[in-house]
């Protein structure tokens, strides 16, 4: 769908290349100037940062680390300016380890800095960024798994959405949270199907499939959520699945409460990060999809069918969304709100293009954007002159500015959204 | 023995079209046989159905005796049957391995790919068969030469031994296409059957042991390549005698119109496609671009029109510098342009033919006055213009894309033509035409040339330039390595050129007695 | 199916002058929508009767009692669609009556209150008229602007801010003042979208989805507690404009329509005009057919992208100003119920063309009207309404279906439009 951009950047790409490099390490030591001066400079030396790693309840107290919010600022904004240097002189080619410094140092910083006076648990950050990533790599898993395909997936809003109200509504009445988990699963397959048949058999254009799924899921579940659950309060009430500490690794500090002590799903997520990244480059299937992904003329005069593997990939997208969706449902709350999704789909879509269609790639684009997510509701609390709400654009702007190619360059699929016509 | 392939009565029909009518033809174990006609006589058709990706309406195919129903390409691969299509079916951002072994892939531990395996087979069939190509290169960073060695090697990697290949020749420079000529008669040694498609003469002499010459959807006839001429494939091509010349006195050049000094263009991949490339068109002059495709021609053109950014160097029209204008200024300095691609730039297929005629005017009076336009003088300068230049249409109503592709070239030259124009730049103007309209299209760039225009023209059709240029250039690998005076050269020395060999001082000699059968070589 | 456009005999295919009028062309142009609309309203139909508690209570008897199950389904969509067409059109029984007791006696109040239904349904199909034509100079231009519920917030947020802030100016400018504010306002909002498109080749979908985000975030910020546009009210809203930017009424209260239906039918003529009578709209037409010919015609397909993305988002930024100066008088977050994503629906319904558009937004007013009758009276919620503008936005975009469903046969000359084609190629 950003065939453009490969095509009409190309032109520019020689002397846009050094001039980003300018650009992108000259914004890189401005940034840190300022972070040097309101971060630093401007904070009382006195003040205190504190990091706790270990919640009230916990067994373990591990002590809490006290740092000097001036002094470390002091060291984190040089660190980040050297790097802004680094880059304008050296140039760095990895995009990834770019932002990924980039990106460490100015939280750090900030983070430093919003808690000055006061202390923050650590793990319990981490934990949060972990649990509220989950949707955005399971929405950003379905995406890449659609659109490497060649099917753009802008419906991962509308499957999520479905398949959080099929799971609280089939858990409330089975009371049993795994049949949920599956028909809310089944839900986003056909929801998918309805998608593949439309993109992939009656060539509709598949951003507007992908708008008539989102528009009639957000209708469906209003409707369905005011007809039924307002008045049978009982239907909107599934539970939640309950933490499964795996055995041993549960009891590491830090790392087992972020990593070890959480609900299936979230190990599900996990292991299905690495299932379609080895899915995608390893087997037979993903050599397929990718090849029809980008140019499926090709794949087709090798005897490849390409629309029986659009068609496969579209529904397991839609049974990936949904099971984002449900982990909003049957993994936090237990119950249906209008709405709840809340742009968490489109969100997903901004990890899958941030990480460049790839899993891994993804799922570091879904950790930022979770991190934000959870440290806005921190800031909440803490005081703050920068708004909860501010924080919440950052994986939107964040998506914007990787797809102008400023910093970093995305490539998405060649095919992508053309329907396949086989003569 | 049976014939390793028969084709027997196939009949395929497009709405409107009859695209294949009742062909026949057969393939015999270890040989190459040319199929040979004009472009849109339906040979692409044929080797589609051959290679199950259409549907025959009626006929059969025979596999070494059996026939065969053919669903898709997976039986044509089932059958032994592998096809390098016109336009190469490789997947850029794939090294060679994962393009060769797409669709038959090597697996390991049950799941995954076996890589390493089928890197290995690459090698070893790009020494068997002197395909040099490195396994794990990606085919972006590939010539177009050796991306013909990996569509080649995926065939021999599926173990096809009939052996289909679409215009192979198109864009390779000589060089290439000799290199491809020495694989094909070593594979034909091997023990494979070839099916090689083309529409150049030359080709067909120098490789095939069999001819078969289709037109218009019919099979026309066969020939013996150890007795046949050029001429007589050619009318058998064509369906009449061709002398593809057009009558026109000789230049009467005046002032210089176009000037173009050390300019240097790149391609899309950043590439240098132009290289410093310096020449004049004068005033009543034909300047013909000579070269294979692919030779930096295109972008020239390109950049003279402000459709592709200049690099550097300087370029002059009517002694205004325009090295840096838009197409919008270019056109206003009376240059018309007829692009290479009709469908993609000359024409909005959706829009209709009034305002195809219109296209780059429409903002002027009488069309325009301010914003407003004035679609009964676009109109009336519609009819005027289809009744002008014969452009066959039910109305000035109906879409361009509904108009057969000679028509379409018509609204093209209607719309240039009809303007005050100083310079034409003429890219590709009769490429996929039929005779006809290529007969008239040259008859009017001739007219305009007479009434004071200066033209260059660019194609890759030797035949072409020789009637229409008064000089020629030939670019190779983005420069201009030499222009001569039309009339004092020949096809070979042209040819010579263009595969890039130059010796200063040796001017060709014309060779009479071959010259005239030469003439209709690359015909279409 | 290029090669069969190309070659196919151009003597088959009539072709009168476009503007010339054929009422067979009519027909065939609306087939496909009446049609589309009619499945949709059939298939909503079901919904409402198998969500209904009553027909779920009856279903499990359902060999018992056919009949009841039956007609008490038959029952409970009647009465929905009853009361929403009573909602739409109003009851003209009590206009009548209110008519004649305004001619005998001087008093209007019961004519004005049975007024009121059919000019809500004008007052809700105005906004839609913006959107629905922000969409369809978009696909005009080959642009797909998803983003015109955000330039619509966009366009709100600046006519409100010009309608607080500014006292003491008379109507006749500050009413002015406050819609090119919000014209403004969504035109750089979407053009943010166009200018990325036009200089860095993004594809204008991802961003205006992104933007829209970002904007309901900015609008949230704006309105929060202790947010620059706060107003003194609890609730999270700005302070109320002053009256002399808002849109006047027409009829007295509680009839709410105002001039803002007006001002949308001239953008309607003012969009047809401009698409089809002038340079302009020949560049964005021609622009959206083909970038490359477009190119080749010397047309800076760039500046194109930005205008008609400009174009597109400062209508939509129209639409939220409508809304803002013309209803409520102040800025709430939740002041549109997604205007700006139905739109995308409108424009496909009405072909993109700008009185097609007219059509579709009076017709999606006069249901969205309706259907808060519909609520109220027959317990259905309201959001069957996007189901339906859902289900509209399938069947036009896939005819096939609606053709297959009905036996019709397929067109002669395959229209193609702007919205079917493969994009980002």
């Amino acid at each position: 769908m950003f065939g453009m951009v490969a095509t009409s950047v190309a032109h520019k790409t020689a002397d846009f290349a050094q001039r980003r490099r300018w650009i992108v390490g000259g914004v890189i030591v401005v940034v840190g100037l300022l972070a040097l001066w309101f971060f630093a400079i401007q904070v009382p030396a006195d003040e205190l940062s504190k990091y706790r790693f270990s919640g009230g309840g916990d067994a373990v107290q591990l002590p809490v680390v006290e740092l000097p919010t001036a002094a470390t600022n002091w060291i984190l904004s040089l660190l980040l300016i050297g790097f802004g240097v680094y880059h304008l002189v050296r140039g760095l080619t990895n995009s990834a380890v770019l932002f990924g410094v980039i990106a460490f140092l100015l939280l750090a910083i900030f983070l430093t800095w919003s808690i000055r006076g006061a202390s923050l648990n650590l793990t319990g950050l981490m934990e949060s960024t972990l649990i509220r990533s989950i949707p955005f790599l399971l929405g950003a898993l379905s995406g890449i798994m659609c659109e490497r395909s060649g099917i753009i997936n802008i419906a991962i809003e509308g499957m999520m959405l479905t398949a959080a109200f099929v799971s609280v509504i089939v858990g409330a009445l089975t009371g049993n949270l795994w049949i949920a988990l599956v028909a809310g699963v089944l839900s986003g397959a056909l929801i998918a199907g309805v998608h593949a048949v439309f993109s992939i058999q009656f060539k509709v254009d598949q951003i507007i499939s992908g708008t008539v799924i989102n528009i009639f899921a957000v209708g469906l579940t209003n409707f369905l959520n005011l007809r039924w659950l307002t008045t049978n309060q009982e239907l909107n009430n599934s539970g939640v699945f309950a933490k499964v500490p795996i055995p041993f690794l549960a009891d590491i500090p830090v790392l087992g409460t972020i990593l070890f002590n959480q609900i299936a799903l979230v190990y599900i997520a996990l292991i299905l990060m690495f299932a379609v990244n080895f899915l995608l480059y390893k087997t037979r299937w993903g050599l397929r999809t990718r090849a029809v992904g980008e140019h499926p003329k090709a794949a087709d005069t090798l005897g490849v069918n390409v629309f029986k593997i659009r068609y496969v990939n579209v529904i397991l997208a839609g049974m990936l969304a949904a099971l984002g969706g449900a982990f909003l449902t049957l993994g936090s709350v237990g119950r249906f709100d209008k709405l709840m999704t809340n742009g968490r789909g489109f969100i997903a879509l901004a990890a899958m293009i941030f990480g460049n269609w790839n899993p891994f790639g993804s799922f570091g684009a879904s950790l930022l954007f979770g991190f934000m997510d959870s440290l806005q509701l921190k800031l909440q609390i803490l005081t703050s002159v920068i708004p909860s709400e501010i924080l919440l654009m950052a994986p939107y702007l964040a998506t914007m500015i990787v797809l102008a190619g400023v910093v970093g360059r995305v490539r998405p699929p060649a095919a992508e959204g053309i329907p396949y016509e086989k003569q | 023995m049976p014939p390793i392939l028969e084709l027997r009565g196939i009949t395929k029909r497009f709405p409107g079209v009859l695209a294949n009518d009742h062909i026949d033809l057969t393939l015999n174990q270890g040989e190459i046989h040319a199929l040979l006609g004009e472009n849109g006589a339906g040979k692409s058709t044929l080797m589609n159905v051959l290679y199950g990706l259409y549907h025959p309406d009626e006929g059969e195919i025979l596999v070494r005796g059996n026939p065969i129903r053919m669903t898709g390409p997976r039986d044509a691969i089932a059958q032994g049957i592998g096809m390098v299509h016109q336009h190469f079916m490789l997947i850029p951002v794939f090294t060679v391995t994962e393009n060769v072994m797409l669709g038959d892939e090597s697996i390991t531990n049950g799941v995954v790919l076996d890589r390493k395996k089928v890197a290995r087979e690459i090698r070893e069939l790009s020494t068997k068969y002197g395909l040099e190509v490195n396994p794990d290169l990606y085919i972006k960073d590939l010539s177009v030469g050796v991306q013909q060695r990996v569509e080649i090697i995926k065939l021999l990697y599926r173990k096809a031994d009939i052996l289909i290949l679409d215009e192979p020749t198109a864009v390779l420079t000589p060089q290439e296409a000799d290199d491809l000529f020495q694989v094909l008669r070593n594979l034909k040694a091997r023990g494979n059957s070839i099916i090689f498609i083309t529409h150049k003469l030359r080709e067909v002499l120098e490789l095939a042991d069999r001819i078969t010459v289709l037109r218009l959807g019919k099979v026309v006839g066969s020939a013996d390549p150890q007795s046949a001429t050029s001429a007589e494939l050619a009318r058998m091509m064509v369906g009449r005698s061709v002398i593809l010349s057009v009558d026109k006195e000789p230049a009467q050049p005046k002032a210089v119109t176009l000037a173009v000094q050390d300019l240097v263009v790149r391609d899309e991949r950043q590439n240098i496609a132009v290289n410093g490339v310096s020449f004049q068109v004068h005033a009543g002059e034909v300047l013909g671009i000579a070269g294979v495709q692919g030779n930096g021609q295109t972008e020239l053109a390109q950049a003279l029109t402000g459709l592709r950014k200049v690099e550097s160097g300087q370029v002059t029209i009517l002694g205004e510098d325009t090295t840096h204008a838009n197409p919008r200024k270019i056109s206003e300095l009376r240059v018309a342009h007829v692009p290479e691609d009709r469908q993609a730039d000359g024409l909005v297929l959706n829009f209709p033919v009034e305002d195809n005629l219109v296209l780059n005017e429409y903002y002027r009076p009488p069309f325009a006055k301010g914003i407003v336009m004035n679609f009964d003088a676009i109109q009336t300068a519609a009819e005027e213009r289809v009744r002008e230049f014969d452009v066959r249409t039910p109305s000035i109503f109906v879409n361009a894309g509904n108009l057969s592709g000679g028509n379409q070239q018509k609204v093209i030259v209607a719309r240039e033509f009809s303007r005050d124009i100083a310079l034409l730049i003429a890219s590709q103007p009769t490429r996929g035409l039929d005779v006809g309209s290529i007969e008239y299209i040259h008859k009017r760039i001739i007219e305009k040339r007479d009434a004071g225009v200066a033209v260059l023209l660019v194609s890759n059709e030797l035949d072409e330039i020789m009637s229409l240029s008064d000089r020629v250039a030939v670019m190779f690998k983005g420069e201009i390595i030499d222009t001569v005076n039309a009339a004092e050269t020949t096809k070979e020395a042209l040819g010579l050129l263009m595969a890039g060999v130059h010796e200063p001082g040796a001017s060709p000699q014309p060779q009479t007695p071959n010259a005239q059968a030469e003439t209709l070589d690359e015909i279409a | 199916m290029a090669e069969a456009a190309a070659t196919a005999n151009p003597k088959n295919s009539s072709a009168p002058a476009p503007n010339s009028f054929n009422l067979r062309r009519l027909l065939d142009a609306i087939t496909i929508p009446a049609l589309s609309i009619l499945t949709a309203f059939l298939l909503s139909g079901f919904v409402i009767a198998f969500t209904s508690p009553e027909v779920l209570a009856l279903l499990p008897q359902f060999w018992q009692h056919p009949v009841e199950l039956l007609t008490t389904m038959l029952k409970t969509v009647l009465t929905a669609y009853a009361a929403l067409l009573q909602g739409a059109f109003g009851d003209w029984g009590a206009i009548l009556q209110g008519f004649q007791v305004w001619l005998t006696t001087g008093n209007s109040t019961e004519l004005l209150r049975a007024l009121r239904d059919p000019f809500e349904s004008l007052v809700a199909a105005t906004p839609y008229i913006y959107t629905g034509l922000a969409v369809a100079v978009g696909f005009k231009g080959g642009l797909f602007n998803i983003g015109v519920e955000g330039q619509l917030f966009a366009g709100a947020i600046a006519s409100a801010w010009v309608g607080f802030n500014i006292e003491g100016l008379p109507w006749f400018l500050h009413l002015p003042l406050a819609l090119i504010a919000g014209i403004l306002a969504g035109a750089v909002w979407a053009g943010i979208a166009g200018v990325l498109k036009a200089t860095r080749g993004v594809n204008e979908v991802i961003n205006t989805i992104m933007l829209n985000y970002i904007m309901f975030l900015f609008t949230d910020w704006l309105l929060s507690d202790g947010g620059p546009m706060r107003g003194n009210a609890g609730a999270p809203r700005t302070p109320e404009i002053y009256p002399s930017a808002y849109l006047p009424r027409v009829l007295p209260d509680p009839v709410r329509f105002h001039w803002g239906f007006f001002l949308a039918i001239g953008a309607v003529f003012f969009v047809y005009w401009l698409l089809w009578k002038t340079t302009v709209g020949f560049e964005i037409r021609t622009v959206g057919a083909s970038p490359t010919a477009a190119k080749y015609a010397g047309i800076a397909v760039g500046k194109v992208f930005v205008l008609a993305m400009g174009l597109s988002g400062g209508l939509a930024g129209l639409a939220g100003a409508n809304e803002l100066l013309g209803l409520n008088h102040y800025m709430v977050a939740a002041f549109s119920p997604g205007y700006g994503f139905d739109a995308i629906a409108l424009a496909l319904l009405g072909k993109s063309n700008p009185f097609g558009v007219l059509a579709a937004a009076l017709l999606f007013g006069a249901l969205r009207n309706g259907a808060t009758r519909m609520q109220s009276l027959a317990t259905v919620p309201v959001d069957i309404i996007s189901v339906m503008q859902a289900l509209i936005i399938a069947f036009i975009a896939a005819p096939e279906i609606v053709r297959w469903l009905y036996r019709l046969k397929r067109p002669a000359q395959h229209e193609q439009e702007v919205f079917a084609r493969g994009w980002g190629a």
